[in-house]
């Protein structure tokens, strides 16, 4: 008996669940992580393996199949890349375990980009994403009022699923221009099975403004939200709200990534070759960490990485035409959605760009990059380790977020004084 | 006259800022740049706990750390907010009676040096730091001793002295200057080399070791701590063999959260944590402090002190090259004896008046009384 995995998956979510199912199928032993209490990722958070779908298809995959472990609520708190042999560390209810693997494959999918604004940390200013989440969680919206805002398709399937919660959606406001919108609808309708999507979409949508060309001005309310401004030309509209739900786009997460060592490309994802392999030997990613392409982009890569590290060459004879039609939808999908300087947010200097540690715009705009910003004002040591202000100033200040180190995830101290157990396979 | 620090770092700063006052009193004009190659403060500087600790492990060092906080309690009404300096004192914690025999003479020797310390028994131990386990012998209070967030203030030096800082690493000393890794000379009449463990990549001869050393920083927590926390055991971990050491050192930050240390490990020049040592060492001070199995550890890191063989920092002349001193190899003392180092190295070279001129920190006693050869 050997104490290392031949795979293992971080990540559950479609990219991770099948390059997990994909990696099984080809005689591998395989461990599944994943950070959450259950399987899915956030966006088949809460789906179930009877469901009909892919969701519910791959669920009763990866559960039914023998070779596959699934270890959840399991956080990654520290990576080392050997080069033979790679190392995890877990942090999970039972304390800190080692994994050791032959090949890892990273689906840690993506994280909301928050930008500053004034009144941003209002209460009632939420993520989008977040409070999709709170709404799957049991948060009641019937009768609420919600404006949301920010970029990127996701605030329009945000949108459409607080509607049908019973949220009385005020406007959609999008930093992005008509044409560039329209582009993306366009590339969106093409891809196969997305046109009947869309216009599920387009019903849950119907009667919500969706305002292109908008920009997020602030939230206002005294210690609780009350209303946003946003600006349309020259106009600005102040629309009185509960919450202000709030993303720009989302972030690859890299950190797994990070501390393995893997090249990222200057957006920021982990760099990949047609096969998924990362620039460390043994090493494969899959889904958004590799850059933001929704989910059948993310399927279709948890395939290719499945096969790849399983050597399953035959399964991937038609996946270079689809990849090819995935990148292109990718391209559209960055280019309609880029952000634009003209029209993000511009913060006083008196509002707080790190939360944890209560450092402002002001503060931060002397700096020339994050390491000498973080040095002498704090920004990103506190809880949070720069996962929500790095990324915000990489768009306000153009800083490479860097300095990624474990531990990934607050650790009890608890854990660390006890002796580590290792996580074998069965 | 024109003067170098290779270092951005506190030492570097402070020097820099003791070479521009010295000009500004005495009508001598000195021109300081400062040559770092990273953010400044962004090394040892960074990586140490800040404390601001009187030690009295020799006479010199007695009197370089006790000189120190009196430096820096000159210094402290002038600091930025965000330097966080908190004077909170030091209580070195007696675990047993046999310790406890050895503060009587600390004490002494601290009041001796001008800073004032008081004994605490065991009642008076757990009234004062009621987190601490119940059972130790009692403490020797140094109320005078601080705690700081050292980047801020080497800045804030750097500004105050109007030095020019340029972002360049020094690939050689020469004579009258040195030389970058652009390939550019500069030329000076004074080289300060305050770059840490890094001079010994320019003057491999020098006697300096790397001791690493483990740091962990908690979350806000509910464990609240009033004093920097040290064990007396801590001298011996300090002192020590060449085997790796732990010791129990706990720092309330003005933050509410706990910094926690302390490793020594010689000849580990990389930056990984070593798992097996970060748990011992977060055991000991468990031992002390059992509520730290409730908090969370929020970030871990290393540093390197920057060793001599009888843990005295190396301040003055370079004994064969003209015009350049050294300032370096303060170990874990850097923060603390940073301004008194300026101090000092600005008497050495201006011929000004400073009670330390009567140690010798001179890199030259090394080679007055030659080390034996280690096989």
């Amino acid at each position: 008996m050997t104490a290392e995995w031949e795979a293992v998956v971080v990540g559950a979510g479609p990219a991770g669940l099948m390059a997990a199912l994909t990696a099984a199928q080809g005689g591998l032993r395989v461990l599944l992580l994943d950070a959450q209490p259950a399987a899915g990722g956030q966006i088949w958070r809460g789906a179930a393996a009877g469901q009909r779908g892919k969701a519910g298809e791959l669920l009763r995959g990866v559960a039914s199949h023998a070779g596959i472990t699934v270890l959840s609520g399991a956080e990654v708190i520290a990576a080392e890349a050997g080069g033979q042999s790679h190392t995890l560390t877990v942090s999970a209810e039972a304390g800190l375990s080692h994994i050791h693997a032959a090949r890892v494959i990273l689906a840690t999918g993506a994280t909301e980009r928050f930008l500053p604004f004034d009144g941003w940390t209002l209460p009632g200013v939420v993520g989008a994403g977040g409070l999709q989440a709170m709404s799957k969680g049991g948060l009641d919206l019937r009768g609420v009022r919600v404006v949301v805002a920010g970029s990127g398709p996701l605030l329009l399937a945000v949108a459409a699923g607080l509607r049908q919660k019973g949220a009385r959606v005020l406007a959609v406001a999008e930093q992005a221009g008509l044409p560039g919108v329209a582009a993306f609808g366009v590339a969106a309708a093409r891809l196969p099975g997305k046109a009947r999507e869309a216009l599920e979409l387009a019903a849950g949508l119907r009667g919500i403004p969706y305002w292109t060309d908008a920009a997020l001005v602030r939230a206002n309310g005294d210690g609780q939200l009350q209303s946003v401004t946003l600006r349309r030309g020259r106009r600005e509209i102040t629309l009185a709200c509960d919450f202000l739900a709030v993303g720009f786009g989302l972030v690859p997460e890299t950190r797994v990534a990070a501390l393995l060592g893997c090249p990222v490309t200057d957006a920021g994802a982990v760099n990949v070759n047609a096969w998924q392999a990362t620039g460390v030997s043994g090493i494969y990613a899959a889904g958004e960490v590799c850059g933001i392409g929704g989910v059948d982009g993310a399927l279709l890569e948890g395939l290719v990485a499945g096969c790849a590290a399983s050597g399953q060459i035959e399964r991937l004879h038609d996946s270079p035409r689809r990849a090819e039609t995935q990148r292109r939808f990718q391209a559209t999908l960055e280019r309609s959605f880029a952000l634009r300087p003209d029209r993000l947010p511009s913060p006083s200097p008196a509002t707080i760009v790190c939360r944890c540690e209560d450092v402002r715009h002001g503060q931060l705009q002397g700096f020339t990059n994050w390491t000498a910003a973080k040095l002498q004002t704090r920004c990103g040591m506190g809880a949070c380790q720069g996962r929500v202000c790095g990324p915000a100033c990489q768009t306000l200040y153009g800083w490479r977020f860097g300095g990624v180190r474990a531990p990934l995830a607050p650790l009890p101290l608890s854990q660390l004084l006890a002796e580590p157990n290792t996580l074998s396979p069965p | 006259m024109k003067a170098l620090v290779i270092g951005g770092g506190l030492v570097g700063a402070a020097c820099a800022d003791a070479l521009a006052r010295h000009s500004a009193l005495n009508g001598q004009r000195v021109r300081v740049t400062v040559l770092e190659p990273g953010p400044v403060g962004g090394g040892a500087t960074a990586a140490g706990m800040g404390h601001l600790v009187v030690m009295d492990d020799s006479p010199a060092q007695l009197a370089l750390t006790a000189r120190s906080l009196h430096l820096w309690e000159a210094l402290a009404p002038a600091l930025p907010r965000q330097a966080d300096y908190h004077g909170c004192g030091t209580l070195w914690v007696a675990s047993d009676d046999g310790e406890l025999a050895a503060v009587e003479p600390k004490r002494r020797a601290y009041l001796a040096a001008g800073r004032e310390a008081t004994w605490l028994d065991a009642a008076e131990l757990a009234r004062a730091e009621p987190n601490l386990r119940p059972g130790l012998a009692g403490a020797l209070r140094v109320p005078g001793d601080s705690v700081v967030y050292a980047p801020v203030v080497a800045q804030f030096l750097l500004e105050r002295a109007g030095a020019a800082v340029r972002r360049g690493a020094v690939t050689e000393l020469r004579d009258g200057g040195v030389r970058l890794a652009s390939g550019e000379t500069l030329r000076a009449d004074l080289v300060v080399v305050a770059n840490g463990i890094g001079a010994v990549s320019l003057l491999p001869d020098l006697p300096l070791r790397q001791r690493k050393g483990h740091l962990l920083i908690t979350e806000r927590g509910p464990v609240h701590v009033r004093h920097q926390l040290v064990e007396l055991g801590y001298l011996k971990s300090a002192h020590g063999g060449d085997e790796d050491s732990v010791a129990f050192n706990v720092q309330p930050r003005p933050t509410g959260q706990l910094l926690i240390g302390s490793s020594r490990q010689f000849e580990q020049p990389d930056r990984e944590i070593d798992w097996l040592l970060l748990r011992r060492m977060l055991r000991r001070a468990a031992e002390f402090l059992p509520a730290l199995e409730q908090i969370a550890a929020l970030r871990i890191w290393t540093g390197q002190r920057c060793a001599t063989p009888d843990h005295l920092p190396l301040i003055g002349p370079h004994p064969e090259l003209d015009g350049v001193f050294l300032a370096t190899g303060h170990e874990g003392l850097g923060i603390t004896t940073a301004l008194g180092t300026a101090e000092l190295l600005s008497a050495q070279v201006f011929g000004t008046p400073s009670g330390l001129l009567q140690y010798d920190f001179t890199p030259a006693r090394f080679d007055r009384v030659p080390e034996p050869a280690h096989a």
